[in-house]
C-alpha cells in the first residue's frame, strides 16, 4: 500500500526515522534514576528470606546508627496511617510492609532512608528481623485441594486458597460435542512463570511538598493516570488530593506490562516523602525486580480437542489452574479475571467451546499479566496451537492441512466465535500460504524425511493466531472501574506547528513517531512539526495507558478522531477564506483547494494561521481539538509463523535455523517501528520457548532470582528473523490499524514449541513443556535410545 | 573505609573527586559526574547497560571500582558526538532503528563502536558476538546488527574520502 | 549491588603488594580483573577488609613464547589472549577456551592469572592448564616458587596460594610437533559457566598412537578434574572413533557434578562425555591424526 503523502508530511505508510531517538543515541534521555531533586534522599527495601514466616521482630537500632541513615519504616508505621494494606489492580488486596507475616519471598518488610544509596545499602544490611517460618504452599494444585493450609488468614471468612474461578462457553453442549466426537486429543500445557526483566527496573521519585500539599511522583510507569487515580482513592485520608497529585512517567526503558502495576515500593517512597516533606528515590535492583515484581504466565491448562476423522475440529475444551501468587495483582478487566483467555478457539471456526480457569493463591509474589501477554493471549494461543498440533499428528494429517482445513474463512469475518468474541477481519490463509511459500515448506519436509532416515532431527512448526487487543469498549472493559477508553488532545499553533498530548505511555513503542504520523495524515501538517507528549498526569488528557497492544487501537484512533475533527473545522475556515461554499472544498493531504480551480488553494498552515487571526463570523477562534474514544470493539491482528529447528542429539540443544513471521496488523502507520515490534516481541517469545522460567523449590526459595540463571538471550541464541506481512484492515479503526506490539511474543512460543514436538514426533513424543531446555530434549532422546 | 582522589579524563576532559573505595565506576559517572547516559541494569554482570570505553576497551563500569579508573581514559556516549556531528554508530542506529526504549544503547553503541575501531568490515556473526555481553529486551537484536553494519558502510565511505 | 566499605591499596611493586597482604592477613584480597570479585562483593556474599590491586603493578601483561615454554602474565586480560596470534595458531586450546570465558567486554578486564587464582571449579582454564600440565609461578614473602597445575587446585575457592603469595605467571610447556588441543564448552548461553566443558591436549607418535594426553573437566566437582582413567587408556593407542567413545565415557565417569539450574548431575555427566569426545576429535584431527 503507498503512502498518501509524500516525505515530507510522512503521513502513514512511511518509514519515518524515530523522533525521539535523538536524545536517546545522545545519552540523554531521561529515566527514572537521572531524575536528582534537592535534598533527595533514597529509599531501600529490607525483603524476606522466606516464603512464608511470622515476623516476631524488627530491630532498627544498628540500622539507624548507619551513618546517613534518617528512617526505618515498617508495617507499624504505615499501620497508624492506615497504609499498610492497598487494593490490587484486581480488586484484591495487597500488602505495602506487613505487621504479622510474609507470604513470598522477598517481600518488602522494612525500607531505609538515607541520604545516599550506599548508606541506603548498608542500613539494610544492618535491619534485624527475627522470622517464625510457616508452611509453605507453592503447587497450586495442592493449595486448591481440600483441606490446604489456607494462606490469606487477612481475609476473614476465607476457608479456601480460590481467588476466583472463572468459566466462559457452555459447558453441557460442548461436554456433548466431546462425548459423540469421532476423535478427542487432549494434553496438559504448563506455560511456566516468567519475568519481564526488562533492562531499566521499577522506580520512583516521590516528591511531596508541604507548603503546597502537592506530590509529585516520578515513576516507571505504564498507566499515569490510572496510578494518580489510585494514589487517590487509597491516600484520600491521609490529604492526598486528585488535583495535587502529579504523576510524571519520564522516559521508561521497557514496561512489557511489568511498569504497569503498583508495586510497594512506590507506596513507600510516597509515604516516606509525605512524612519527611523530602523527594524520596527509591531503585529496585535487579535481583529485587526479578524476585518480587510482577510476574506472567503460570498457567496449567489440561486441553482437550474434539474432531472428525477428516480433521473438522469440533470443541475445544480446557481446564485451567492458575497461580497467582499470595494475592490476585494481576492488572486484568474487573471483568476479565482470566484476561482474554476466552480466544482460545483461536483463528479456528470452533462450533462448542467451553473453558474454565481457578486461580489459586501460593507462597508466591503477585502479578499474572506481564511480559507482553495482551492479558493472558500468549496462554490461550499457547494451548489452542498446540493442540491443533497434537490433533495433526494424531490424524497424521499435515499441521498446515489441518489448520487451512479449519481456519475461519475471510468470508466469515466479523465473526462471532462461540466464546463471544466478534473478529472483527481476518484473512488466516493467505498469511499461513504466503509463511509457507517464503520459508519453501513443501522442500522442507522433504529434507525432513531424509534427515529422519539418517536418523537426524529436523522439525517444522507453524503457528497461525489471533491476537485479541484495543482494551476496550467500554460495556465490556474497566479497571478498577475506570473504562478504558484513551484520549488524544491536538493543539496547532499559529506557525502550523502542533503538540499533541495522549493519555497513552510508550517505554519503546515509537509514540512520538508514530502518533505524529497519524496526525500527519489526517491533517498534512508534516509529522516533523508535531510534538507528541505523554506521561504527564499535569497535562495530558486522561487514558488508561500502554499495555496489551492498546495504543494504536485506542489513543491511535482518538488521535485520528481528534485530528479529524480539527480538519473539519479547517474545512469552515478555508471556505471562510477562499469564499466559496465548504462543498466546494477538495482535500489533500495539507491542503484544500476549489473544485475545477485547483490553484486556488489554502494550505494547512495558512488555515491554522487564519483561526488566530482571521476566522469566521462566530467561530470559535484557536485551533485545538480533542478525543476521549470508546472503541466499539477489540482488534484481531493476526498472523502465521513458520519455525525451523536442527536438534543437536548429543546435547539436546535446539537450533533455531530459520524463523519466519508474517504479521497482519491491518493497515500500519510506520512498517520500520512494526518490524521493530516484531523482531522484539519474537525475541520475547523465543525467551520463554527455550531459555526462562521463574521456578521455585518446595520451600519457596526462588531459583531464578537472578540473570546469572533467569536467561535472557543474546545477540547469538536470537536468530535472524526474516518477517512479512499481509494487511487485512481493521473496519471500525479510524485508520484500519489494529495494534501489533504482542503478536510476536503471542505467536512465537507455540511456533517453536511446535517445531521441536515435530521433530521428535516420529519418536512417539506429543508435548514438551516450555522452556525447551537442552536436557528435556536430551532425556527423550535417551529414552528413545537415540542420544549421540 | 579509605577515600580516594581519583583523577581521570571521561570524553577528553579532566575531571576528578574524591572517593569512597567502593564507590562503583558507573556511579561515579552518573552520580558525582551527571553524565548519566551511562545505565544500569543488573547486579550480576550480565546486561551490559553500564558498557563505557576504558582506555580504549569495553567494560562493564558497574563491575569497576572508580579508584581503578584513575590516571585512565573513560569514553562513554556522551563523547560519541563530536563538534555537533553524530558519529556513524549513532547515526547506524537511528537510520536502522536499533533502539526502541532506548536503555540498553549507549552500552550498545560503545561496544559497537569499539568493534569497529578494531574490525572494519565485521560480518553478521561478529557483530551478534561482539554485542554477547549487551542485553537487549525490546529490539530482537537483528536491528542493531544493521545499525553496526551500517556505521561500518559510513566509516569506510569516510576513510575512503579521507583517503 | 553495593558492596560493603573496605579499603583499597593500589601498590606500584610486587614487594609492597606483598607486605600489604602479609599485613593484612586473611582480611586482605587480591585484586586483578575483578570480574570474580567485585561480583561477589556486590552481592556481599564476601568479604574483604582491604582489596590490594595488583593492577598498577608493571610486567605482569605478557603473553610470549621462550624457553620451550608460553609464558603468560598473571594480569594479562582475556581479551589480549583471545587477540593474540601465537595463543591462537599455536595454542588452539587456549584460545578456544579463553573465547568462551564470560562475554567479550567482561573479557576485556578479566585476568588469566584471576581466572586460576581464584578457584572456582567452574571457571574455564583451570581444566585447560590441567590439560596443558601448566605451572603458574607464585610471589610471596619468601621469594618466588613455581607450582605444577596438579597441585595448585585444593577445594572449592581453594588453592594452594597462600593467603600472603600473589599468582606473577602462567607458563603452558610449547607442545610438540604433531600436537593438537582443543576446548569444547556446553553452555546455556553466551556468558554462562559450563554445564560441562572438556579440555583436551593430545600429542601423538609418529606412528598416531598417542605419546600423551591430557583430558580435564570444567565445573565438573570442587575442583578442576583430571580425567585420568581416560588418559591411561588412550595412552598408546592409535585414536579411532571407538577410542574416542571409550575414552570420553570415562572421562564423563569422571565428572561428579552437582545438580543445578543448569542440569541434573546425569545430564552433566552425560554431557561431559559428549563434550569429551568432540574435544577428543578435534584434538586430535588437529594433531594430525584421523
Amino acid at each position: 500500500m503507498q503512502p498518501r503523502t509524500d516525505a515530507k508530511i510522512c503521513g502513514m505508510g512511511h518509514a519515518m526515522r524515530r523522533k525521539e531517538d535523538a536524545r536517546f543515541i545522545r545519552g540523554q534521555g531521561h529515566y527514572i534514576d537521572d531524575v536528582q531533586l534537592p535534598g533527595m534522599l533514597f529509599l531501600d527495601i529490607v525483603r524476606s528470606p522466606f516464603a512464608h514466616a511470622k515476623i516476631t521482630a524488627i530491630r532498627t537500632e544498628r540500622a539507624l546508627k548507619v551513618p546517613g541513615v534518617l528512617a526505618v519504616i515498617t508495617g507499624e508505621t504505615l499501620a497508624k496511617y492506615n497504609l499498610h494494606w492497598m487494593p490490587t489492580l484486581s480488586a484484591d488486596t495487597q500488602m505495602v510492609l506487613p505487621t504479622e507475616k510474609v507470604m513470598y519471598q522477598s517481600q518488602e518488610v522494612a525500607a531505609v532512608i538515607a541520604t545516599d544509596r550506599y548508606a541506603a545499602a548498608d542500613g539494610v544490611d544492618a535491619v534485624e528481623v527475627d522470622y517464625e517460618p510457616l508452611p509453605v504452599l507453592i503447587d497450586p494444585f495442592k493449595a486448591l485441594a481440600p483441606g490446604a493450609q489456607v494462606l490469606r488468614t487477612d481475609k476473614k471468612d476465607k476457608k479456601d486458597n480460590l481467588a476466583f474461578h472463572w468459566e466462559a462457553g457452555n459447558r453441557a453442549a460442548t461436554d456433548r460435542a466431546f462425548a459423540e466426537a469421532e476423535v478427542v486429543v487432549k494434553e496438559d500445557f504448563y506455560v511456566p512463570r516468567i519475568h519481564v526483566a526488562s533492562i531499566e527496573t521499577c522506580g520512583c521519585v516521590a516528591d511531596f511538598s508541604p507548603a503546597e500539599g502537592k506530590l509529585t511522583v516520578y515513576m516507571t510507569s505504564q498507566a499515569p493516570h490510572a496510578v494518580r487515580t489510585v494514589f487517590a482513592l487509597v491516600a484520600g485520608h491521609v490529604g492526598l488530593s486528585e488535583e495535587k497529585i502529579r504523576v510524571i512517567s519520564p522516559d521508561i526503558g521497557g514496561g512489557f506490562g511489568g511498569k504497569v502495576p503498583v508495586y510497594p515500593g512506590y507506596v513507600i517512597a510516597v509515604a516516606a516523602s509525605v512524612v519527611l516533606g523530602k523527594p524520596v528515590k527509591w531503585i529496585e535492583d535487579r535481583m529485587e525486580n526479578l524476585q518480587a515484581d510482577s510476574f506472567a504466565r503460570d498457567y496449567h491448562m489440561r486441553t482437550e480437542l474434539a474432531a472428525k476423522r477428516d480433521g473438522t475440529m469440533v470443541a475445544l475444551r480446557i481446564r485451567t489452574v492458575a497461580d497467582h501468587g499470595y494475592t490476585n495483582a494481576s492488572a486484568n478487566p474487573s471483568k476479565f479475571p482470566a484476561g482474554l483467555f476466552s480466544i482460545c478457539t483461536g483463528s479456528y471456526d470452533l462450533k462448542q467451546a467451553f473453558c474454565e480457569v481457578d486461580a489459586a493463591y501460593t507462597n508466591k509474589p503477585p502479578g499474572g499479566v506481564a511480559y507482553r501477554c495482551s492479558f493472558r493471549v500468549t496462554e490461550a494461543v499457547h494451548a489452542i496451537e498446540r493442540i491443533t498440533d497434537v490433533l495433526a499428528h494424531e490424524l497424521r494429517m499435515d499441521p498446515a492441512e489441518l489448520r487451512m482445513k479449519n481456519f475461519i474463512r475471510p468470508e466469515q469475518f466479523p465473526y462471532r466465535s462461540v466464546l463471544g468474541w466478534e473478529y472483527d477481519s481476518g484473512n488466516y490463509p493467505a498469511a499461513l500460504r504466503l509463511a509457507m511459500d517464503k520459508i519453501g515448506y513443501a522442500a522442507l519436509r522433504k529434507e525432513q524425511a531424509e534427515k529422519q532416515a539418517r536418523g537426524e532431527l529436523l522439525g517444522i512448526g507453524i503457528c497461525s493466531f489471533t491476537e485479541i487487543v484495543g482494551g476496550g469498549p467500554s460495556k465490556d472493559f474497566d479497571i478498577l472501574g475506570l473504562k478504558m477508553f484513551d484520549s488524544a488532545e491536538i493543539r496547532v499553533h499559529p506557525t502550523g506547528k502542533a503538540i499533541a498530548r495522549l493519555g497513552t505511555k510508550s517505554q519503546g513503542q515509537g509514540h512520538e513517531t508514530t502518533y505524529a504520523q497519524i496526525v500527519a495524515e489526517e491533517l498534512g501538517i508534516p509529522a516533523a512539526h508535531v510534538q507528541v507528549e505523554e506521561g504527564d498526569t499535569d497535562t495530558a488528557p486522561y487514558g488508561l495507558g500502554t499495555y496489551a497492544s492498546r495504543s494504536t487501537p485506542t489513543s491511535g484512533a482518538a488521535c485520528a478522531v481528534a485530528a479529524r475533527k480539527l480538519r473539519e473545522k479547517a474545512r469552515k475556515i478555508a471556505a471562510h477564506l477562499l469564499e466559496v461554499s465548504e462543498e466546494d472544498l477538495v482535500w489533500e493531504p495539507g491542503k484544500f483547494s476549489v473544485k475545477g480551480a485547483p490553484q486556488k488553494a489554502k494550505t494547512i498552515q495558512e488555515i491554522v494561521f487564519a483561526a488566530y487571526t482571521n476566522y469566521p463570523k462566530g467561530m470559535e477562534p484557536g485551533f485545538e481539538a480533542s478525543s476521549y474514544y470508546d472503541p466499539p470493539n477489540l482488534t484481531f491482528p493476526f498472523g502465521s509463523y513458520v519455525c525451523v529447528v536442527d536438534i543437536d542429539r548429543g546435547t539436546g540443544t535446539v537450533k533455531v535455523r530459520r524463523f519466519l513471521a508474517v504479521d497482519d496488523c491491518g493497515n500500519i502507520i510506520n512498517p520500520m517501528i512494526v518490524e521493530g515490534q516484531i523482531h522484539g516481541g519474537l525475541t520475547q517469545g523465543l525467551a520463554p520457548a527455550l531459555f526462562e522460567e521463574m521456578s521455585y523449590d518446595e520451600n519457596g526459595n526462588n531459583q531464578a532470582g537472578s540473570f546469572m540463571d533467569y536467561l535472557l538471550p543474546t545477540a547469538v541464541e536470537t536468530p535472524h528473523w526474516e518477517t512479512d506481512k499481509t494487511v487485512t484492515p481493521c473496519p471500525h479503526h479510524p485508520l484500519g490499524a489494529k495494534g501489533v506490539g504482542e503478536s510476536a511474543t503471542v505467536g512465537a512460543p507455540p511456533a517453536i514449541a511446535n517445531a521441536v514436538v515435530d521433530a521428535l514426533a516420529h519418536l512417539g513424543v506429543r508435548n514438551i513443556d516450555i522452556p525447551i531446555t537442552p536436557e528435556k530434549v536430551w532425556r527423550i532422546l535417551k529414552e528413545k535410545g537415540v542420544a549421540e | 573505609m579509605s577515600m580516594h582522589k581519583v583523577e581521570l579524563k571521561v570524553n577528553g576532559v579532566p575531571h576528578s573527586a574524591e572517593v569512597e573505595s567502593r564507590l562503583l565506576l558507573v556511579h561515579l559517572l552518573r552520580e558525582v559526574f551527571r553524565l548519566t547516559g551511562t545505565h544500569i541494569g543488573c547486579d550480576t554482570t550480565h546486561c551490559g547497560a553500564c558498557t563505557v570505553l576504558l582506555d580504549g576497551n569495553p567494560v562493564k563500569s558497574c563491575t569497576v571500582l572508580a579508584v581503578q579508573a584513575h590516571g585512565r581514559e573513560v569514553m562513554t556516549v556522551e563523547g560519541l558526538e563530536t563538534g555537533g556531528k553524530l558519529h556513524p554508530i549513532q547515526q547506524g542506529f537511528t537510520e536502522k532503528h536499533g533502539l526502541q526504549c532506548g536503555y540498553c544503547t549507549p552500552g550498545m553503541m560503545m561496544t559497537g563502536f569499539a568493534l569497529l575501531a578494531r574490525n572494519q568490515q565485521p560480518s553478521e556473526q561478529e557483530i551478534r558476538e561482539a554485542i554477547s555481553g549487551n542485553l537487549c529486551r525490546c529490539t530482537g537484536y537483528l536491528n542493531i546488527v544493521k545499525a553496526v553494519q551500517y556505521a561500518a558502510e559510513q566509516l569506510e565511505k569516510g576513510a575512503s574520502h579521507a583517503a | 549491588m553495593i558492596p560493603s566499605s573496605f579499603d583499597y591499596h593500589a601498590p606500584s611493586d610486587l614487594p609492597s603488594a606483598v607486605a600489604l597482604l602479609v599485613k593484612h592477613g586473611e582480611g586482605a584480597k587480591v585484586l586483578s580483573g575483578g570480574q570474580s570479585l567485585l561480583p561477589l562483593l556486590k552481592l556481599r556474599l564476601g568479604q574483604a577488609a582491604h582489596l590490594v590491586d595488583v593492577g598498577r603493578i608493571p610486567g605482569l601483561e605478557y603473553v610470549r613464547e621462550e624457553g620451550g615454554m608460553l609464558r603468560i602474565g598473571a594480569c594479562t586480560r582475556e581479551s589480549v589472549l583471545e587477540g593474540s596470534e601465537v595463543v591462537r595458531t599455536r595454542y588452539p586450546i587456549l584460545f578456544e577456551t579463553t573465547k568462551v570465558i564470560a562475554d567479550p567486554v567482561v573479557r576485556n578486564r578479566a585476568t588469566v592469572g584471576g581466572n586460576l587464582a581464584h578457584g572456582d571449579p567452574a571457571n574455564d582454564h583451570p581444566a585447560t592448564m590441567l590439560a596443558l600440565s601448566a605451572q603458574v609461578v607464585a610471589v610471596g614473602p619468601n621469594g618466588e616458587r613455581v607450582i605444577a597445575i596438579d597441585k595448585f587446585f585444593l577445594g572449592l575457592f581453594s588453592t594452594a596460594l597462600a593467603p600472603d603469595e600473589i599468582l606473577t605467571e602462567i607458563r603452558v610447556p610449547s607442545p610438540p610437533p604433531r600436537s593438537g588441543g582443543a576446548y569444547e564448552k556446553l553452555e546455556r548461553k553466551v556468558g554462562d559457566y559450563a554445564t560441562a566443558a572438556a579440555a583436551v591436549q593430545v600429542t601423538l607418535s609418529p606412528s598416531g598412537a598417542v605419546e600423551r594426553v591430557g583430558i580435564a573437566l570444567t565445573n565438573a566437582g570442587p575442583i578442576p578434574v583430571r580425567a585420568g582413567a581416560a588418559e591411561t587408556y588412550l595412552r598408546g593407542k592409535k585414536v579411532d572413533d571407538a577410542a574416542i567413545a571409550q575414552a570420553a565415557r570415562l572421562a564423563g565417569g569422571a565428572s561428579s557434578p552437582r545438580a543445578d539450574r543448569r542440569g541434573t548431575v546425569e545430564y552433566k555427566r552425560e554431557m561431559a562425555r559428549v563434550m569429551s569426545a568432540r574435544a577428543l576429535k578435534r584434538a586430535v584431527e588437529r594433531a594430525g591424526g584421523h
